[in-house]
């Protein structure tokens, strides 16, 4: 009987991942399209629908270049490598309530688990920019590297606080453990969340990678055909499992009143992709040593306080009085977030040469 | 233990999504830091000079639209300006104002463009604010294509005037639109001048210095921005331009944002011109009687306009025939770039390509 | 307004402060010898009654049997400007010392004169054609480069 469970959930999860891909895809283009005053994609099918479809064909038509004097191996590998761990992080995330809900029930270890495999892609994008030959790949390749390790640091910390407030790593806990979305309980860790695993999935203001109006494409410069579109969609199924993790944490995963559980996971995180394309459409990208900068002197301090903040809660009050606790964490994470951005300037300036 | 590291030269361009035309930097990077810089063109070099010389006057107009192709009329403008010095003809009123109108109005184009595309460069890499731009743009390239047909190379103003005068509906349509900008620029000042991440790119960043601006014969917005109060259109106005009360924006630091916002302001100032333009604009012919072949007395001219982008000044010789026996553009982007070296050295691969955006140039007139 | 200086009036300012200098004053223009330009140059450039900061134009024309090299100067602090030629007879080795050390926006003007008539800067930090390619032959804007 287990064998059936699995095959089924992976198969479940394969499906739901490309399918909120091509979703995404589509969200994204109309609404970047709408935000700039322009319809966006509508000729392939009804309001564009088909547009994904019709970009997928494109790109699985298109020839295979390597370049010659490449790494063949790495070159193939690289996409694989930054791919899969995308779909993995969806084994804990619970899509109905019950022990039986997710590919791997219940996985007690379950935030552990999430940080370990996402780690997983930045080797797969140093492969790519290596094996390219390619001195602008390569940049592009190392940045993403130091931008994607600089701000796991952040992203671990906040998952922390949640942990915290839960009392338990795993993820089907934390979810029921939310009579009040954590969103509200703890603003700040939201915060820190939210930019910091924006920034590991290269979207918004910290797009370095892809910084199209300075690297060309960045390490995926010299790729093109299934294995660009393998990067392309692997992009989107990391912010995919962005916004779902997201969800899942501090959203309420798929708690809600009336629709299917799936239903309210499907829509928070539709909300939170929504947020995620319109501070990328609407704001300017961030220089990498201002990147570097964000991470370490103010994402980082933040993250701790936050913990420092819930673990005091957590201690004094337990988590019944929960309305006190969140007008105090609001009211301490604006002062904070104020303080420090008062107190810290970005980046280096101009260098003696 | 100091690690043994080596800089490694990349060549940004001539096929770079973001170095405006074919223009070719090639850079020194030690890490991310640029330590050397050399920019490289001549990929656009069509001989439009040595051209010259076997073209009539006339035949000269529509080559000049190709100089800066972003802000056409300014450089019929100018040319038009220099064989009519050289061969003494007098503009009627009409087509004073009437070119007067098209100049500003390519300034207010040619800056939004300027600006859309410095953002872009910024890194709004979904180019949102391009867009914004591009829609109040488009207004103006309808009016355009009202009056010559053409929406980018206009070939409109002839020597003695303009060639043919303005539709009926063209005036109420610029009034229309003189009317909308100045919220337009309104609405773009308050999204974006305090915008934290455009700041943080482009606040202290490559600084031109004042004395560095004029040894190195910069102009227009860039040497305004470096806190130098000339504007040609004031120190020594051509056309009917001390007729019309207008400012000159000047910032101090002559970094990045400086020369962005100096060109927001001129768009202000611009409008202002066309609206106080609209006011005064006569009747009368819109071409002074001239002979088909202009044929110019001996002698030469140095004359010079504030296009868009600088200083644009055609040097011309003429032997007394139809067509000219030389002739010389002096084309602000190319004199611009002069400073880039200095300007970029000390900063980041991310902020060569914003410096470079924020000084504006155009192949068509860097190469010619 | 910026006013057009008189040739002959600063001719007689420069042989004042350097007597020998190869200057003549004709109509709008100031002719000096090759050999006299530097010093010439930078004493328009460092007298306070002339302060030619700003170089707007530097170019040159072909006369088929001379040259003329043409600056144009412009003083910003007193609004006045000067247009200074340089005469090289012949059409071979053509030289003339740079300008560049004293403004810096000759440097690309230069190049360009050096590319496209092959006259070449003595003094110029990176005398390389500009706007062709290396190694293209001939010197385009001559009158007998076909």
């Amino acid at each position: 009987m287990d064998w059936l469970h699995w095959i089924f959930f992976a198969l479940f999860i394969v499906v739901f991942v490309l399918g909120m891909v091509m979703v995404f895809i589509w969200m994204e283009r109309r609404g970047v399209g709408r935000l700039q005053l322009r319809p966006g994609p509508n000729r392939a099918g009804p309001f564009g629908l088909l547009q994904p479809v019709a970009d997928a064909i494109k790109v699985l038509l298109k020839e295979d270049i390597v370049p010659e004097r490449g790494d063949r191996l790495l070159h193939t590998l690289a996409p694989i490598v930054s791919f899969v761990p995308a779909f993995m992080v969806f084994a804990v995330v619970p899509f109905w309530r019950g022990d039986g809900a997710g590919l791997v029930p219940d996985l007690n270890i379950g935030l552990v688990y999430l940080v370990a495999v996402s780690s997983i892609s930045v080797v797969g994008v140093f492969m790519a920019g290596w094996a390219s030959n390619n001195k602008y790949s390569l940049i592009g390749a190392m940045r993403m590297m130091a931008q994607m390790v600089s701000y796991e640091v952040p992203l671990v910390l906040a998952l922390v606080g949640v942990a915290l407030a839960a009392g338990s790593l795993s993820l089907v806990n934390i979810v029921e453990a939310q009579g009040l979305p954590f969103i509200l309980v703890q603003p700040l860790g939201f915060l820190v969340y939210f930019l910091a695993a924006m920034a590991e999935a290269n979207r918004g203001p910290f797009d370095l990678m892809e910084a199209d109006s300075e690297l060309v494409a960045g390490f995926h410069t010299e790729y093109s055909g299934m294995k660009f579109a393998m990067f392309y969609l692997g992009e989107y199924a990391h912010t995919l499992g962005v916004a779902a993790i997201g969800a899942t944490l501090f959203l309420g995963g798929w708690a809600g009143p009336v629709l299917p559980p799936i239903l309210w996971l499907v829509i928070k995180v539709l909300v939170l992709f929504f947020v995620i394309f319109w501070v990328r459409a609407t704001l300017p990208r961030l220089r990498v040593d201002q990147l570097m900068a964000f991470a370490w002197k103010f994402l980082l301090p933040l993250a701790l306080m936050n913990i420092f903040l819930v673990a005091v809660e957590i201690s004094t009050q337990s988590l019944s009085a929960l309305w006190v606790m969140m007008v105090v964490n609001v009211v301490a994470g604006v002062l904070l977030v104020y303080l420090l951005s008062r107190l810290w300037r970005l980046g280096g300036g101009r260098v003696a040469v | 233990m100091a690690i043994r590291t080596e800089p490694i030269v990349l060549n940004m361009g001539p096929q770079h999504p973001s170095t405006h035309g074919v223009f070719r930097m090639r850079v020194t990077f030690d890490g991310e830091v640029i330590v050397g810089l050399d920019p490289v063109f001549g990929y656009l070099h069509r001989g439009i000079e040595k051209l010259a010389e076997s073209r009539t006057y006339t035949q000269f107009i529509p080559l000049t639209d190709r100089l800066d192709y972003l802000a056409s009329m300014s450089n019929n403008f100018a040319y038009c300006l220099a064989v009519e010095r050289l061969a003494g003809i007098e503009v009627p009123e009409r087509a004073e104002y009437i070119r007067v109108i098209m100049a500003e109005a390519m300034r207010i184009s040619s800056h939004l463009m300027a600006v859309g595309f410095f953002l872009n460069d910024c890194g709004a890499s979904v180019y949102t604010p391009l867009i914004y731009m591009y829609r109040e743009r488009e207004k103006l390239l309808d009016l355009f294509d009202m009056v010559s047909g053409q929406r980018l190379t206009y070939n409109y103003m002839r020597i003695g005037g303009v060639s043919h005068d303005l539709p009926p509906e063209f005036l109420p349509a610029l009034r229309k639109f003189v009317r909308e900008m100045p919220a337009f620029i309104d609405e773009y000042d308050q999204l974006l001048a305090e915008n934290e991440v455009l700041l943080a790119r482009t606040k202290g960043v490559g600084i031109l210095p004042r004395e560095l601006a004029i040894n190195a014969s910069a102009s227009g917005p860039v040497l305004r921005a470096s806190g130098v109060k000339w504007d040609l259109r004031r120190k020594d106005p051509y056309s009917i331009y001390s007729r019309f009360a207008f400012d000159i924006p000047t910032a101090e630091t002559g970094d990045s944002y400086d020369r962005y916002w100096v060109r927001v302001q001129e768009m202000r100032q611009s409008v202002r011109i066309l609206e106080q333009a609209l006011a005064q604009i006569p009747e009368g012919p819109v071409r002074a009687e001239v002979p088909h072949l202009v044929r110019p007395p001996r002698g030469e001219v140095y004359s010079r306009i504030e296009a868009p982008k600088g200083e644009l000044g055609f040097y011309i010789v003429s032997d007394g025939s139809v067509a000219p026996y030389r002739l010389h553009v002096r084309g602000p982007s190319f004199i611009n770039l002069t400073a880039l070296r200095e300007m970029c050295l000390g900063w980041k691969l991310a902020d060569a390509i914003a410096i470079l955006g924020s000084l504006d140039i155009v192949m068509g007139e860097v190469d010619r | 307004m910026t006013r057009a200086l008189a040739g002959a009036e600063v001719a007689a300012k420069i042989k004042g402060a350097l007597p020998g200098a190869g200057v003549k004053g004709e109509g709008g223009t100031l002719w000096v010898e090759a050999r006299d330009l530097f010093p010439v140059a930078r004493y328009l450039k460092e007298e306070p009654g002339l302060a030619m900061d700003y170089l707007a134009n530097l170019t040159a024309a072909d006369y088929l049997d001379h040259f003329e090299v043409v600056y144009h100067f412009l003083s910003m602090q007193h609004n006045h400007s000067l247009v200074l030629k340089v005469r090289l007879e012949g059409r071979g080795e053509l030289g003339v010392p740079s300008v560049t050390p004293l403004w810096k926006g000759a440097d690309f003007q230069e190049r360009e004169v050096y590319d496209l008539l092959g006259i070449a800067f003595s003094g110029h930090p990176n005398l390389k054609r500009i706007l062709t390619w290396e190694g293209f032959p001939g010197h385009a804007l001559r009158k007998d480069f076909v």
